[in-house]
């Protein structure tokens, strides 16, 4: 996919806060990105980063009294902020779908399968149910359901979690959207079956053509599935690139000091690292760049002037973009 | 394959005494429904109504030779056929007056629930108002108002039982509400009319059923007392407690029949509900779930 087409996604300066009587919560605070069709996107950040905020804002699925109080998220050229309820509606689920995290919770335990299934095709398209239900025996059967027609039948109970987390992503599969937005949706399954659905999610995404946003806070899931990682910290994105680029030579010392983080980059026998200090509270930021407090690079610069995104052209036409005043050398190739 | 439904039965089973009370239930509900057919009298009609056959005592013949086995009262009516025909009434009143309460209190709640906001507020005050009164003043007070009547009975007690229904409904649907099954259907571009009626209604409709055991049982005695109290049936069509009432001043002459066969039977009818309601708590109750 080359540079100058049109992204699938467009969001530009996005900003989502909770505007509460106790003060304003910033919650996703000046974040753009693309994602091209059929592109895998990571958006990776720890809890109360805002990766699920901006999930829900593409869908426009902030409660109150969240709002999206500026930007721009562009869907094939359409422009989805701001759009009334009505709009909104017939452009989700059918355009747009959405995977959540436990999928113990996200199916209507006394809804039928078919049920739940029918209803979301027939909320967007007038077919007749017989073909709303062969739709749903393929979508079952795409995602590795054993007797798709017979399990339609059943009760979300009577599904194991890896099981039920299938029926989701079919479900989000049915009326072919051309983006779908997954919030951690692995996180809540067994190691083996994660990696299954992953590789079918992979797989999936492939044939169909569909552009997907894995928002999640675990870097190894993301280092086999996107091509793109955002990383999120404090309700901006303070570095994205290619997959690669990011995992392998990270600019900003929040990424590496992520990736420092995982048990697996640490020597046998030496204590695990970490990254100083918490996430602080959306409500009460520091001045200056948001991670200061806990970096080890900080100077006074970034304790009083937050930095703006520097951009970088890597090989290939990969942009590289980072927020920070003194970002890490790039090793020598 | 195991449905909500069937999993509700073979837990309700389990316990005897329900299984019991669904029995006695089940075969009062039967002897209504077949009383012309069983019965050897039609107490609504006059003409076979003798007065030479007054205050028999149980077990008597009449004039027209058939045997009273429970007597009969003050205006010669064979109990056995009255109380029967009253049984009727009672369950008819309880459940139509159960129902229509129940699908108003639902609408309502979950209007409330789903409005929020000032709407809410002022919904849930007039229920806090209306349950702060007393349900046999509120009763007493309308049926006077509106004059004797099925009709008018069932108004009155849809009035005085609505509110309970919709209080529940709202607090369950405010739990349900944030649930993120609710929130998937929203993903899916459902309506909201969809997400409030197919996802959160069939969710709350533990506690109605609850209630609405407890609250046809309420409405059944509270029927009765209506009429005994002579605000409520006319003589002419009489409920259980239109009977309880007519033989209520023979009490001390003796004549005990009058009045505690239908009383029998009233208190049957409202303790088997009460018995299958219990277990129907227990059964719905997510709490006391494994």
């Amino acid at each position: 996919m080359s540079a100058s087409s049109e992204p699938l996604l467009k969001v530009t300066d996005l900003a989502t806060h909770f505007i509460t009587r106790a003060g304003t919560v910033k919650a996703v605070d000046g974040v753009s990105f693309e994602v091209a069709r059929g592109e895998v996107l990571g958006l990776v950040g720890e809890s109360g980063s805002g990766k699920s905020v901006t999930g829900y804002s593409i869908l426009g699925l902030v409660d109150p009294p969240g709002q999206i109080v500026s930007g721009s998220i562009r869907l094939s050229g359409r422009e989805l902020a701001g759009l009334d309820d009505e709009a909104m509606r017939s452009i989700r689920g059918r355009e747009i779908a959405m995977i959540f995290q436990d999928p113990m919770m996200t199916l209507n335990p006394v809804l039928r399968i078919d049920t739940q299934m029918i209803e979301a095709i027939l909320a967007h398209e007038r077919v007749s149910e017989r073909a709303a239900r062969d739709r749903a025996v393929e979508a079952l059967q795409k995602v590795g359901i054993p007797s798709p027609r017979e399990r339609l039948e059943a009760y979300p109970h009577q599904f194991s979690g890896g099981m039920r987390q299938r029926v989701a992503i079919a479900i989000a599969l049915l009326n072919r959207p051309s983006l779908i937005v997954a919030d951690e949706p692995t996180t809540a399954l067994d190691v083996t079956i994660q990696s299954q659905i992953l590789a079918e999610m992979q797989a999936l995404c492939r044939d169909t053509g569909t552009a997907l946003i894995w928002i999640t806070h675990d870097l190894t899931v993301i280092a086999g599935l996107a091509q793109q990682v955002a990383v999120m910290y404090a309700g901006r994105i303070v570095e994205r690139a290619g997959v690669d680029a990011v995992l392998d030579a990270p600019r900003h010392p929040y990424t590496e000091g992520l990736l420092g983080s995982l048990p697996s980059a640490a020597t046998p026998g030496e204590p695990l690292r970490q990254i100083p200090g918490s996430t602080p509270s959306l409500g009460r930021l520091p001045p200056g760049c948001a991670f200061s407090p806990r970096c080890a690079y900080a100077t006074a610069q970034c304790r009083t002037e937050a930095p703006e995104v520097s951009g970088q052209t890597l090989g290939g036409g990969v942009e590289r973009q980072f927020r920070c005043h003194h970002p890490l050398q790039e090793p020598s190739r | 394959m195991e449905t909500p439904v069937r999993r509700f039965v073979r837990a309700f089973a389990e316990d005897r005494v329900a299984v019991l009370g669904f029995a006695l239930f089940s075969l009062i509900v039967l002897l209504a429904v077949f009383a012309p057919f069983i019965t050897p009298q039609n107490p609504y009609d006059l003409a076979k109504v003798d007065l030479m056959d007054s205050r028999l005592p149980p077990g008597e013949q009449t004039g027209d030779g058939y045997t009273v086995w429970l007597g009969t009262d003050g205006v010669g009516r064979d109990l056995y056929s009255g109380i029967l025909y009253g049984l009727r009434i009672s369950l008819t009143v309880g459940a139509l007056s159960g129902l229509i309460a129940a699908s108003l209190g639902m609408s309502v709640g979950l209007f409330a629930a789903y409005a929020g906001g000032r709407i809410e507020t002022v919904i849930m005050r007039i229920v806090d108002l209306q349950l702060s009164l007393p349900a046999i003043l509120i009763a007493l007070i309308l049926v006077a108002a509106l004059g004797k009547g099925v009709d008018k009975i069932i108004i009155a007690l849809v009035v005085v039982q609505w509110a309970y229904y919709a209080r529940t409904v709202r607090a369950s649907a405010l739990v349900e509400r944030r649930k993120e099954y609710v929130e998937a259907a929203q993903s899916l571009g459902l309506s909201s009319a969809a997400i409030v009626f197919r996802h959160i209604m069939p969710n709350c409709l533990a506690p109605v059923i609850v209630i609405f055991t407890v609250q046809t049982a309420h409405a059944i005695s509270l029927e009765a007392t209506l009429s005994f109290l002579g605000v409520g049936l006319p003589q002419t069509e009489p409920s259980l407690g239109v009977l309880i009432a007519n033989g209520f001043q023979y009490m001390l002459s003796g004549r005990y029949w009058i009045s505690s066969f239908p009383g029998l039977a009233l208190l049957l009818t409202i303790v088997s509900i009460n018995l299958m309601g219990d277990r129907i708590r227990d059964v719905l109750n997510p709490r006391l779930e494994k």
